[in-house]
């Protein structure tokens, strides 16, 4: 018998989300539920009750009817005590809960022996459940939605220009939390054309920041902020007080600042106090998205925009309901994938498999019992500090870039001191006059040559090497000297085999001057090619 | 001409040669530079020719050797194809190398030198004149052997004796022991003798130097050749007394000697292992399947035209040359693409790995030729941060430079050497004929990662396709 899955319209006040849109309904037909949806549920959206009905929905006028006919209820918000109270006994339902912050929910739901799956305990940091996370995809929306509202009260374009009206100086933006949502707010801020910062007690976000287009700020204080699951944990004394230096520093030269920062199961920190707000330059704009669990700002007021102290303060709780249609879109699809996972026979029937690491942790109450919080899932893969996968990467600085590479240590640059001394001594105690003087010159050209090369671009590596070869042909002037030399000096009753001597010269120049002519000329043919 | 005036003509053409390095330094300055070389030359031969150490009957066969060392190697400099320019190089080395031995013997064999020396001035020109032979031959013959690996005329793979080492060792000892009997040997005839012998061990040296190395470190070789053929002419000059020799020679030494150490360096190599032959193995047998963890996976391959699309929807493109372009002779068409690219807004960038190619610069020299503009062809450090920001990069042809193992997998034989992190781009395309390693023989965790596609076939045709498939 299939179980029908039950989409009532959302009761909360403003919520325009809906649990499932038209095109999802008909993946779920398809994985063979029924599905029932509440007459105007989709309209907030913008997806009218003809598409599911055209989606292979079943339209039910009231929500009565419709809670008393589902097996399985999809929501967004958590549901309401009047919801509980319609939802059947033994039901199962699918949507946010927040059991931490809900227990007297919980109890209502137990009591209802219900099961109950909870998809903002989903444990996110399995690769495999990354498909169900509607957090991410929520708040990758309300990142994008909170750039918008701060555009909105925000006086100023974001980019910056120069006009014959005079010039407009880009939006300095600043994002305290680099989340999912801190980064669909980063990049969607500096797209708009602002300078973006951000700031994260998480250090290893700050490429994905950069990525973005922002620049990470750091907190002068050494201490590592990954908590687990993806969020950052409870810092510090030491720390938050650099932190609020930083804040404060932050608040004074940002125009908009938007905040993400959350804790799970806490209250939001308290990142921008009020003084903060003041030190800011009148019209400016602070969106704080962490609004819902108490805000990160000290002055704002969930569910509302208010002016204080000269700044804008946004405490929208439904960012994401406000790109309803869209948000809609993806949580349905988040909700999809969990019931696929739920039900891989593919015949209408949920399987809660409280073997499996994602559902166990999404259950949160299970034929009436709670089962939250789940016990720490057995996770192979992600150790709460994983040891650096890639830790061996000192790639060398030098790299075939002609900078010297770091300095010897003094015992190494002693002992080769030492050598060298020794060495010199020795050729100044026993070579004659005549070869110091070319010894001189010698060590000297060697430098001359370390000097000169040294900062070659390796661009060039080629025609260098080329033309080196040609220099060194040089050798030529050795057999010169000795093809013909003046031999009137010397007695002439020296047997010299003036033949061998003239012969071996003469193939010797040949060979140079192959050498000479043909280095050069390629040379000047490869570097008639480099142009700009 | 003067005796003074050759010498004040010497110091004029050394530091024509000074600026003529320097001036390589830049692309702007490059071409005066090679000018200056050859203004140098010209003055270091022509005060030789017309100076004290002379005489007007040398003359015909001087001008008759010059021409025909000119006119072949203008020819040479002619024909050469741009991809053949490291087998040149080594193939020129060569030349230096037995007109250093000919230089030498041909000093050997004259009494006339050394007569009116003291002693100890005798013998120091003895070791010097020993010193030069023996640098020449093994430059000569190590050069000889890299030319034939690098136009494949040998195969490229090291080539391992048994107790290599120790080979090395006792040709050194016998060297010495000859050294020793060559300066105390009275008569030419007696010293005839160890200097045969060691130039022949030299030139066995050579060869057994450069087969132990594998091809993947031949640019090191090359520009390790090229410092020999400096020594040998700086030993030369000592041989002969003269200033200009000893001082051009150390130059060219010591660049040749920087620009391995720079190679070795980019290779997270140490010189002295890249010497000894062999890539990253202690005991002899070839690195065929390495040190390190094999990985494993799915390759995704990926059409031309597929390719192109990505392409055309790119914002930001890398493109890694490797020694396949080169064989492929696929810089021309790397270039119209670019072309193509960069006329749809597309921003297109060049990312050359210091020892990408058999020689030094190699890549540089053929996108040259292509001519691709320098100002959008890019170290390696100088944008290997930005490969997270860029949507598409395609590999070329190139293996292990490209191979992320060395910054992930400590156990890999290529373990912490620099690579270009193509695998960051949003999507990676490596161009390959089959999925054979590279000279490291070591396997590419690349290939087998989410981001990257294979686009299998030969680096000019499929490169073609693409170009056509761009091509509205």
């Amino acid at each position: 018998m299939a179980l029908v899955i039950g989409v009532p319209k959302e009761v909360f006040p403003g919520e325009k989300r809906v649990a499932t849109v038209p095109e999802v309904v008909e993946k779920l037909i398809k994985l063979g539920f029924r599905v029932a949806v509440e007459a105007r549920a989709g309209e907030a959206a913008s997806f009218p009750d003809e598409a599911y009905r055209a989606a292979g929905a079943e339209l039910v006028a009231t929500a009565d009817e419709l809670w008393a006919k589902a097996d399985v209820v999809l929501k967004v918000r958590p549901p309401t005590t009047e919801e509980v109270a319609m939802l059947r006994e033994g039901a199962t339902l699918i949507g946010f809960v927040w059991p931490a912050q809900h227990p007297e929910l919980m109890q209502q739901l137990a009591a209802r022996k219900a099961t109950v799956l909870a998809i903002d305990s989903l444990p996110r940091q399995l690769s495999r459940a990354q498909k169900m996370d509607a957090l991410t995809s929520m708040a990758g929306v309300s990142g994008y939605r909170a750039v918008i509202e701060a555009a909105n009260a925000f006086g100023r374009p974001f980019n910056g220009s120069v006009t014959a009206a005079g010039k407009i100086p880009p939006a300095r933006v600043f994002i305290a939390g680099a989340g999912v949502a801190g980064l669909a707010a980063i990049g969607t801020a500096a797209n708009l054309g602002a300078i973006v910062r951000a700031n994260d007690t998480r250090a290893e976000v700050a490429d994905q920041v950069k990525s973005l287009g922002g620049e990470f700020v750091k907190v002068d204080y050494e201490e590592e902020g990954s908590g687990g699951g993806g969020y950052a944990k409870v810092m510090s004394e030491g720390f938050q007080q650099a932190q609020r230096g930083m804040y404060a520093k932050q608040a004074r030269e940002a125009d908009v600042i938007i905040t993400t920062a959350l804790i799970p199961g806490k209250p939001a920190p308290r990142l921008i106090t009020a003084d903060m707000v003041k030190s800011m330059k009148p019209g400016s704009v602070i969106v704080d998205m962490a609004a819902e669990q108490g805000g990160n700002c000290e002055l704002t007021e969930p569910g509302a925009a208010v002016v204080r102290h000269g700044v804008t303060i946004v405490g929208y709780t439904d960012l994401a309901s406000r790109l309803a249609r869209q948000a809609s879109t993806l949580y349905a699809t988040n909700l999809l994938r969990l019931t696929e996972e739920l039900c891989k026979t593919k015949d209408g029937v949920l399987d809660v498999d409280m073997e499996d690491d994602a559902i166990r942790g999404v259950t949160v109450v299970k034929d009436g019992a709670i089962s939250w919080p789940p016990p720490p899932p057995k996770l192979p893969s992600a150790p709460p500090a994983p040891p650096r996968p890639a830790a061996p990467v000192p790639a060398k600085a030098a790299g075939g870039h002609g900078k010297p590479s770091g300095a010897m240590t003094p015992a190494k640059a002693a002992v080769l001191f030492g050598v060298g001394a020794l060495l010199f001594l020795l050729i100044g105690a026993y070579a004659p006059a005549s070869f110091l003087g070319h010894f001189t010159v010698f060590v000297l050209a060697c430098f001359v040559g370390y000097m000169v090369v040294w900062n070659v671009t390796p661009a060039l590596h080629t025609p260098l090497m080329s033309v080196t070869n040609a220099v060194s042909s040089i050798i030529a002037i050795g057999a010169l000297v000795q093809l013909a030399p003046d031999l009137s000096k010397i007695s002439t009753d020296l047997a010299r085999p003036g033949e061998w001597i003239r012969w071996l010269s003469v193939a010797a120049i040949a060979l140079a001057t192959i050498n000479m002519f043909g280095g050069f000329a390629v040379t000047r043919r490869m570097l008639d090619m480099f142009r700009k | 001409m003067s005796a003074s005036l050759a010498t004040v003509s010497y110091l004029g053409a050394t530091i024509l040669f000074i600026l003529c390095l320097g001036g390589l330094s830049n692309p702007e300055t490059s071409r005066r530079g090679n000018l200056y070389g050859i203004v140098g030359m010209t003055i270091a031969v022509l005060a030789t020719i017309f100076g004290p150490q002379v005489t007007a009957g040398g003359l015909p066969y001087i001008v008759g050797a010059m021409a025909v060392g000119a006119a072949i190697g203008l020819y040479a400099a002619r024909i050469v194809k741009m991809t053949q320019m490291p087998e040149l190089v080594a193939l020129m080395h060569s030349l230096v190398g037995l007109a250093a031995m000919l230089v030498g013997y041909a000093n050997f064999i004259d009494p006339a030198v050394s007569v009116g020396m003291s002693p100890a001035e005798k013998a120091i020109h003895e070791v010097e004149m020993y010193l030069g032979v023996l640098i020449g031959a093994v430059t000569f013959s190590g050069s000889v052997v890299a030319f034939g690996k690098l136009s494949g005329k040998i195969s490229g793979k090291p080539v391992l004796l048994p107790g290599r080492h120790w080979l090395n060792l006792a040709g050194l000892l016998v060297v010495i022991w000859f050294g020793y009997r060559f300066v105390t040997a009275h008569t030419v005839a007696d010293a005839m003798l160890p200097m045969i012998v060691m130039s022949l061990i030299a030139l066995a040296f050579g060869v057994h130097m450069v087969m132990a190395i594998g091809g993947a470190d031949m640019p090191v070789v090359v520009s390790m050749l090229n410092s020999y053929s400096g020594w040998a002419a700086a030993a030369t000059g000592f041989m002969l007394s003269n200033d200009l020799l000893i001082v051009v020679g150390a130059l060219v030494g010591s660049s040749g000697a920087i620009l391995s150490y720079i190679m070795c360096a980019a290779m997270n190599r140490n010189f002295v292992s890249v010497i000894a032959g062999g890539f990253g193995t202690e005991g002899g047998a070839p690195a065929a399947t390495g040190g390190g963890a094999q990985p494993a996976g799915e390759v995704v391959p990926i059409s031309a035209v597929e390719t192109a699309e990505m392409l055309r929807d790119a914002k930001n493109v890398i493109i890694v040359p490797g020694y396949g372009m080169a064989v492929a002779q696929a810089q021309h068409t790397v270039f119209e693409i670019t072309k193509t690219l960069r006329e749809r807004g597309v921003d297109v960038r060049f990312g050359i790995h210091p020892v990408a190619g058999r020689m030094p610069g190699h890549m540089n020299v053929l996108l040259a030729e292509a001519k691709v503009p320098y100002d959008i062809v890019f170290e390696m450090d100088e944008l290997n941060e930005d490969f997270p920001d860029t949507d598409v990069a395609i590999v070329i042809g190139a293996n292990d430079i490209v191979n992320p193992a060395a910054q992930e997998d400590p156990a890999s034989p290529i373990a912490g050497m620099p690579v270009l992190e193509v695998w960051k781009a949003k999507t990676s395309i490596v161009m390959k004929r089959s999925m054979a390693s590279g000279y490291a023989g070591v396997d590419n965790p690349l290939f087998y990662k989410d981001n990257n596609r294979m686009l299998f076939g030969d680096a000019k045709k499929m490169l073609d396709e693409v170009l056509v498939a761009l091509k509205p």
